[in-house]
């Protein structure tokens, strides 16, 4: 696809400007990623420590999203352009059971993939951090809700989430959501008629988008691209932390993809990094915090291989890679013979969660969605076909109007065949490995998708609709929340940190990703992210 | 439906008027694979047709590509290529495929596109190949007349609350209409 057009937000300023990116002196703290789990730990620590961050991709111009935002509308960009990723810069393998669109699940600059996010912010249920103990499968986590329980909270007011308390199958919470929860919608009322008479519950959902002005943001204006790209900041992005971060005195240097962390048998010493005038720089700390996500990071650990470390950095236990996860996506659509009033605003009001904790070793954990965003875009349909004027208005008034659809998030175990590697015969532009991707997801995921395809089909027959897609176990894809790859676990040789997300081999390098997750339960990561990272951030205070 | 420059102000707030010079001159790339310096067309600089003639051309290509129920296009257009003509690469794009576009109408109809009929506008921009293309800035002429005018006259028309309200949705995909259209039912 082309990428060209300037004012398709494929350029910005600051590839022209001389910027210094050389190390910075004296650096407490080196964090590896500007994304929203860099970003936090950075905010954290800059009052009073000397922080550095190093971020592969670019800073972005906030002035451009309105053009990042026609990008996603215009049928000649792909996703991955929006932001620009992709090229020598992001290429991958795919190795595995199943194709893992990788350069569709992520973005490389300051804020990271909540660039391009969806926004939505659940906490994991209590028996997510207790797998095999309280479902016979999976891991257990090292640390349980409650200890992550207040962090839950300081990340749910440092994100900004709209959400309220009247889900019954929600974890406990201690206080309100920072900001009012989006009212429901059209469809969701017709939705609600549906669930009533089936005996199941619909409730709110949390998002990290503002309902009303939070933390100097705007609230949400309703322009319907939230996923890839909101023009007014009223979802959160890691941004806001970055650019905090430097106001408290931190360093955020992009452009910078970092090729290796010199080491020696206990510490991490430096961050090699690269940057575009094709110099190396050598970034040196007292503490490292590794927050480039699920596939990067094992990379990242894979690239830094030594006579003290042959197999990879912090990876005496061999899972440095291993389990790799992501959650799978369930969903039925149709429509009906009435208006239901989709595509005014692109992210969902309504959920449930009542199926979730009836887990077990035969049947995951899962979510359903009720969405507001079924069906063609009209402004996406008329870029498209070999009619105009009074042909094409007919066509848009048949294709738009009538859609509704449900979706749903499944877990998948971690399992060892699983895993992120490097490819030996391919190298990115710097000459290194790069990551080679083997996504498998086992039965257990399978079955659950086909458990809440049941589900969605029996509300929307409810309701009346004629079923026209199925995303069932032979459709389903990821939902593009990679995890699980570096472990977190009590036992040395059973992952690669420790319960405070510290790596076992290296007493200065905190990993702060959904890549420490043991198991990723069903719910949206960012938030557990967001959570970690501030736990991060206490324990590398307390320790340095 | 009349359409205004009031509309053209909502457009522009949807899919973004730059503004002057904010998005000139930017054409390096900020992600590798990013094609930066592809060019947008045969014509240089020099042989760019002048604003009149763009924003001519702009107007008459639209009485064909809008609905006929749509009043008002002169004034709309006008407004939208206020924003859009704006100094960017973008509008250097804009200003040579219509340069394309007008050369072919003098060519094979021999009028410029703004005189010609409306039947013969229609028939210009499917013997240009501009009906069955898909959009490419970068690509042969048919793909960017469908990238540069069609397109970029659709966009315009179908991100604005006006367009929108044609096909029954008041707050389109791009325009920022506020969170209470979503939670209305049919009218």
């Amino acid at each position: 696809m082309s990428a060209g057009d300037a004012r398709g937000g494929g350029t910005d300023r600051e590839a022209v400007r001389d910027i210094d990116r050389s190390p910075v002196a004296n650096a407490d703290v080196c964090v590896v990623g500007a994304g929203p789990a860099g970003a936090l730990v950075a905010d954290r620590l800059a009052a009073d420590r000397e922080i550095v961050v190093l971020d592969a991709g670019p800073r972005f111009d906030p002035a451009d999203r309105l053009a990042r935002q026609e990008r996603a509308i215009r049928p000649s960009y792909d996703r991955p352009d929006v932001w620009g990723g992709g090229g020598e810069r992001d290429a991958y393998s795919n190795a595995g059971e199943r194709f893992y669109p990788l350069n569709h699940a992520r973005v490389k600059g300051v804020g990271g993939s909540t660039l391009h996010w969806q926004g939505m912010v659940m906490r994991l249920h209590e028996d997510d951090f207790a797998s095999e103990t309280a479902r016979g499968v999976g891991a257990d986590w090292p640390i349980d809700y409650a200890d992550l329980r207040p962090y839950y909270a300081e990340a749910e007011r440092e994100l900004g989430v709209a959400g309220a308390s009247d889900n019954p199958y929600a974890p406990p919470r201690e206080e309100p959501h920072p900001m009012p929860a989006f009212e429901p919608s059209y469809s969701d009322s017709l939705f609600a008629e549906a669930c009533e008479e089936l005996g199941i519950d619909m409730h709110s959902v949390p998002n990290a988008r503002n309902s009303e002005p939070y933390d100097d943001r705007s609230a949400c204006v309703g322009y319907g691209t939230c996923q890839p790209v909101c023009p007014a900041g009223a979802k959160y992005d890691a941004t806001v932390h970055a650019e905090r971060a430097e106001e408290r005195g931190a360093t955020v240097i992009d452009r910078a993809p970092v090729q290796r962390l010199e080491h020696d048998a206990d510490r991490v010493t430096a961050a090699v990094y690269a940057t575009p005038d094709g110099e190396e720089h050598r970034q040196a700390a007292d503490a490292f915090v590794v927050a480039c996500g699920g596939v990067e990071t094992p990379r990242l650990l894979l690239l830094s291989e030594s006579d003290d470390y042959p197999d990879g950095l912090a990876n005496s236990s061999g899972t440095v890679g291993k389990f790799f996860m992501d959650h799978l996506f369930a969903g039925v659509g149709g429509t009906l013979d009435e208006p239901t009033r989709q595509n005014h605003v692109g992210f969902y009001t309504s959920a449930c969660d009542q199926f979730y904790d009836e887990a077990d070793a035969q049947t995951a954990p899962f979510k359903l969605e009720f969405f507001n965003y079924a069906g063609p875009s009209p402004v996406e349909m008329a870029l498209t076909g070999d009619d105009w004027g009074d042909a094409l208005l007919e066509r848009l008034r048949d294709g738009y109007g009538t859609h509704v659809a449900m979706g749903g998030l499944v877990e998948q175990l971690p399992r060892s065949d699983s895993y992120v590697t490097l490819d030996s015969d391919r190298t990115d532009g710097h000459g290194n490995p790069v990551p080679e991707i083997h996504w498998r997801v086992g039965d257990r995921a399978l079955r659950t998708v086909e458990r809440a395809n049941e589900i969605q089909r029996s509300v929307l027959e409810e309701l009346g609709a004629e079923i026209e897609w199925v995303a069932g176990p032979d459709a389903t894809g990821p939902a593009y929340h990679h995890m699980g790859t570096t472990r977190m676990s009590d036992d040395p040789e059973a992952g690669v940190v420790d319960a405070d997300c510290r790596t076992h081999d290296l007493d200065n390098c905190w990993i702060a990703s959904s890549s420490v997750f043991p198991t990723g339960g069903a719910m949206n990561p960012t938030l557990t992210i967001a959570a970690l990272a501030l736990r991060v951030a206490d324990d590398v205070e307390r320790r340095f | 439906m009349e359409l205004t420059r009031r509309d053209a102000v909502a457009a522009l707030a949807a899919v973004g008027a730059t503004g002057g010079v904010a998005l000139a001159a930017r054409r390096t790339s900020d992600g590798p694979g990013a094609g930066g310096d592809a060019a947008d067309g045969g014509e240089g600089g020099d042989s760019l047709p002048d604003e009149a003639v763009v924003r001519a051309s702009m107007t008459a290509v639209a009485t064909v590509l809008y609905p006929s129920e749509i009043d008002g296009v002169e004034a709309f257009v006008g407004g939208f290529l206020d924003g859009r003509l704006d100094g960017s690469t973008h509008a250097e794009g804009v200003r040579a495929a219509v340069g394309e576009l007008d050369a072919a109408a003098r060519s094979w109809h021999g009028a410029p596109v703004a005189d010609l009929t409306e039947r013969d506008r229609d028939r210009l921009l499917r013997e240009v190949g501009a009906d069955t293309a898909a959009e490419d800035p970068d690509g042969t002429l048919a793909e960017r007349v469908r990238y540069y005018v069609v397109n970029e006259l659709l966009l315009g028309l179908y991100a604005s609350p006006t367009g929108g309200e044609l096909v029954g949705l008041e707050n389109p995909q791009g325009h920022p209409g506020g969170t209470e259209s979503y939670r209305r039912g049919p009218r």
